[in-house]
C-alpha cells in the first residue's frame, strides 16, 4: 500500500488502535470520558460509537481502580488500552504500575502476563502550571519490567502503537501534549507531522532515530525536545555548525549503542530533555557514553533541561526554564567554541 | 449447594492440610534464626506470614467456588492457595526459593501464582482487589463464566483502593465477591482502633452491593454465605463484601511477640472446635478425624521433602522474565 497521507501523531495512532481492535477481540479501551471524548489525544475518536461501550469503557475518576483492573483483565488474557490523560497523575495510581503491571510476570516466574497499554500525555510549554505539565518519563522508566516509549512523530506513533498493541508486556506509551497535534494545542509542529502509510507496520523499541545528520555535535532528544533540537539546529547552521539531532523513541529497552554512535562521530553531546535534569534521562545517556569510552568526548557533555524546580505558570517564567531551541543553540555554540 | 457430609469432611481435610502446611513451614523458619533472629537467615528466609486460624475462610469460600472462577489472595495467601488447590508441592519449593517453585524462586511466599486453578495474590495491601474485578470484566467480554474472588484483609478496607473498586463493581454490576478476613488486627493495629465502623461488610450498602457478616469462624456458615454470594454472582446481581471474623493465632508475621494482644482478646483454634462439631455430628469417628490429620501431616512432608530435595535457581536466572518475550 502506498499513500502521500500527512497526519499528525493523533491520527496516526488513531490507525493503529483501529486496525487493531478491527482484528483482535482481546483488545478494548478504558480511562476517563473515552467513550465521549476519545481519549487525550483523539487516539479513540469515534470508537464509542464504533465499538461501543463494552469495548470503550469510560470509568469514574478512580486511577488506581481501573488501571489495576487492566492489569487483572490482561492476566486474563485481555489487552487493555489505557488512557491516563496526563502523566502529572500517576500519583494516584502508582502502585499499580510499580508493583502490579510491571511486576507480575516476573514475580510469577514468567506464568502470568500482563500485556497492556498504557497511553499518557506528557509535558508542558502552555501555561498549566506544575500539576499538569510534567514530564516524569524517568519516574517511570525507572521501573523494572515496563517498557517505555515516546514517539516524537507521526511515522512512529502509528509504528510504536501497533508494536505496543501486539506486545505480550506492559508498555507505557507516553506522546508529549505539544506533538500530538490535536486541536487544543494549537498549530501543529510541522517536524512531527510525517507521511504515512494506509496499512499497518511496526516499529521496534530500542532504536534511536537519527533525524538530521551532522559532524560537530551529537543534540539527543526525546518527545519535543527532539522538535526543539531540530530548531536549533537549524539556527546552528546558519553559524557553520552541523548538529546531528537523535531521537531516543524509546527508553526502555534504551539503544545505548545508537547514541554511542552518533557521539563517536561528533565528539560532542548535548541532551535536551524536558524532564528534570537530576536523576533522569540526561545522566543516563551521558553515563552510557561514558562507560563505553570517555576519550570519545573533545569537550564535556552538556545538559539541557528543565532545572529541579516545579514547573512555574507565568509565561515568563515557564519560557525560560523549557530547554528551548535558543538555550539549545547556545550550549551548541558554547560546545563549539 | 447444600451442605452435605461429603462437602463437611472436605473442609476438614483441606483446613488439616493448610494448618500442616503452616505448621512444617513454621518449624523450618525458625532453623537458622536462632538464637540470633534474622529474616534473612535459614533455609526459609524473608518474611512469612502464616495463615494459622484462618483456615476456615480458605475451605469454606474455596468450597463454594468453581474451576472457572478466579482468586486474587493477599501477603497472607496459604490458606486460600492451599485450599484452592494450588500445586502443594512447587508451592512449598516456592517458599523455599527453589527452582522448581511455581515461579521458579522469583516469588516467594507473598506471591504465589498458579494459572491452572486461576489463583495469584501478592504483597502490597488491597493490591489484588483491582485486578480481581479486572478479571471479572474480562470474562464478562469475553463471554465466558466466571466469579472473581478477592482476599483481604480487615486493615486493608482502609486503602484508597478498596473505595474506588468496591464503587466500580458496584457501578457495573460485576460478580466480584470481597472477602474482608476479619481477624481483628492489622499488624499491631486492632480494628476499633482504624475502622470507623464495626463492619466493613455494613459498607457494602455504600456501593450498593450486597453485605454479609459471619461472625463465627465456622467453615459451614462460612460456605453457605460464600454459596450465596456465588449465586448473586452468577445471577447477575453482581458483588457482594463477604466480611468473616476469624484468627491470626500465628501473629502477623513469624517473629511478632504479639505482646499488644490483651488477654481478653485471646482467639480460639477453628480446626479443633470444627473437628469435635463434626463428631458431634456423626459426619465422622475420632478414628477418621486422627485419619484426617494423618494423612494431612503425611501429604505435607511429602511436598516438604520435594521442596528440600530441589536444586535453587543458578543466580544467572535472575534477568530472566523482566520481560515476556
Amino acid at each position: 500500500m502506498s499513500s502521500n497521507r500527512i497526519l499528525t501523531m493523533s491520527r496516526a495512532g488513531r490507525e493503529a488502535l483501529d486496525w487493531e481492535m478491527e482484528r483482535r477481540d482481546e483488545i478494548f479501551c478504558m480511562g476517563e470520558d473515552v467513550f465521549k471524548f476519545g481519549g487525550i489525544f483523539g487516539t479513540m475518536d469515534g470508537f464509542g460509537a464504533k465499538y461501543g461501550p463494552e469495548r470503550v469503557i469510560s470509568t469514574p475518576i478512580s486511577e488506581t481502580g481501573f488501571i489495576g483492573m487492566a492489569a487483572g483483565a490482561a492476566m486474563a488474557g485481555m489487552h487493555p488500552v489505557i488512557d491516563l490523560a496526563y502523566i502529572d497523575f500517576i500519583g494516584v495510581c502508582y502502585n499499580v504500575l510499580l508493583n502490579t503491571a510491571s511486576k507480575t510476570h516476573y514475580m510469577s516466574g514468567g506464568a502470568v502476563k500482563v500485556p497492556m497499554t498504557l497511553l499518557i500525555g506528557t509535558g508542558g510549554g502552555y501555561n498549566n502550571a506544575a500539576q499538569h505539565s510534567q514530564c516524569l518519563h524517568a519516574t517511570v522508566a525507572h521501573i523494572p519490567g515496563a517498557k517505555v516509549v515516546y514517539p516524537s512523530n507521526a511515522y512512529d506513533a502509528k509504528g510504536m502503537l501497533h508494536t505496543a498493541l501486539r506486545d505480550e508486556n506492559f508498555v507505557i506509551f507516553l506522546t508529549h501534549k505539544g506533538t500530538a497535534g490535536v486541536g487544543w494545542m494549537g498549530t501543529p509542529i510541522k517536524t512531527t507531522l510525517s507521511e504515512v502509510p494506509d496499512g499497518p507496520y511496526e516499529v521496534p523499541f530500542g532504536k534511536v532515530k537519527v533525524y538530521r545528520e551532522g559532524t560537530d555535535v551529537t543534540i539527543v532528544g526525546l518527545g519535543m525536545s527532539v522538535h526543539e533540537s531540530l530548531k536549533a539546529a537549524d539556527a546552528l547552521a546558519k553559524d557553520g555548525i552541523s548538529a546531528e539531532v537523535v531521537d531516543l523513541r524509546s527508553l526502555v529497552p534504551l539503544d545505548r549503542d545508537g547514541i554511542m554512535e552518533s557521539v563517536s562521530k561528533t565528539g560532542r553531546l548535548i541532551v535536551t530533555d524536558e524532564d528534570y535534569m537530576s536523576y533522569g534521562v540526561s545522566g543516563e545517556i551521558i553515563a552510557s557514553v561514558v562507560e563505553r569510552d570517555p576519550t570519545v568526548f573533545k569537550k564535556p557533555p552538556v545538559r539541557v533541561t528543565t532545572p529541579d524546580i516545579p514547573i512555574p505558570f507565568a509565561r515568563p517564567m515557564e519560557q525560560a526554564i523549557l530547554p528551548l531551541a535558543p538555550r539549545i543553540a547556545d550550549a551548541a555554540r558554547k560546545l563549539m567554541a | 449447594m447444600t451442605l452435605t457430609p461429603e462437602l463437611r469432611r472436605g473442609f476438614l481435610e483441606k483446613m488439616a492440610l493448610s494448618r500442616a502446611f503452616d505448621d512444617a513451614m513454621i518449624a523450618l523458619y525458625w532453623e537458622g534464626k536462632v538464637p540470633i533472629f534474622a529474616f534473612g537467615a535459614g533455609p526459609l528466609p524473608g518474611e512469612l506470614h502464616c495463615s494459622n486460624g484462618a483456615e476456615p475462610i480458605g475451605a469454606g469460600v474455596c468450597g463454594a467456588l468453581s474451576a472457572d472462577d478466579m482468586i486474587t489472595a493477599d501477603h497472607r495467601p496459604h490458606h486460600v492457595a492451599v485450599c484452592r488447590g494450588v500445586d502443594l508441592d512447587r508451592m512449598s519449593a516456592e517458599l523455599l526459593g527453589k527452582k522448581a517453585g511455581l515461579s521458579q524462586g522469583k516469588g516467594g511466599h507473598m506471591h504465589i501464582y498458579d494459572p491452572a486453578v486461576n489463583f495469584a495474590s501478592s504483597g502490597i495491601i488491597a493490591e489484588g482487589m483491582a485486578p480481581a474485578a479486572g478479571m471479572a470484566l474480562a470474562r464478562r467480554l469475553q463471554k465466558k463464566p466466571g466469579v472473581a474472588v478477592t482476599f483481604l484483609g480487615e486493615g486493608a478496607a482502609n486503602q484508597g483502593a478498596f473505595h474506588e473498586v468496591m464503587n466500580m463493581v458496584g457501578l457495573w454490576k460485576l460478580p466480584v465477591i470481597t472477602v474482608v478476613q476479619d481477624n481483628e488486627w492489622g499488624v499491631s493495629t486492632a480494628k476499633s482502633e482504624s475502622t470507623a465502623i464495626e463492619r466493613n461488610s455494613d459498607r457494602a450498602a455504600g456501593y450498593g452491593m450486597a453485605g454479609e457478616y459471619v461472625d463465627s469462624n465456622d467453615p459451614d456458615d462460612i460456605y453457605e454465605a460464600a454459596a450465596r454470594a456465588v449465586k448473586r454472582a452468577r445471577d447477575g446481581l453482581g458483588g457482594t463484601i463477604l466480611e468473616l471474623k476469624t484468627a491470626r493465632l500465628a501473629g502477623h508475621f513469624m517473629g511478632d511477640q504479639q505482646g499488644y494482644i490483651p488477654e481478653q482478646m485471646k482467639q480460639a483454634d477453628p480446626i479443633p472446635l470444627y473437628r469435635a462439631k463434626l463428631i458431634r455430628d456423626g459426619v465422622i469417628t475420632e478414628a477418621q478425624a486422627d485419619a484426617i490429620q494423618a494423612a494431612a501431616t503425611e501429604r505435607m512432608a511429602k511436598a516438604m521433602q520435594f521442596a528440600k530435595d530441589a536444586p535453587y535457581p543458578d543466580a544467572s536466572e535472575a534477568f530472566d522474565h523482566v520481560f515476556a518475550a
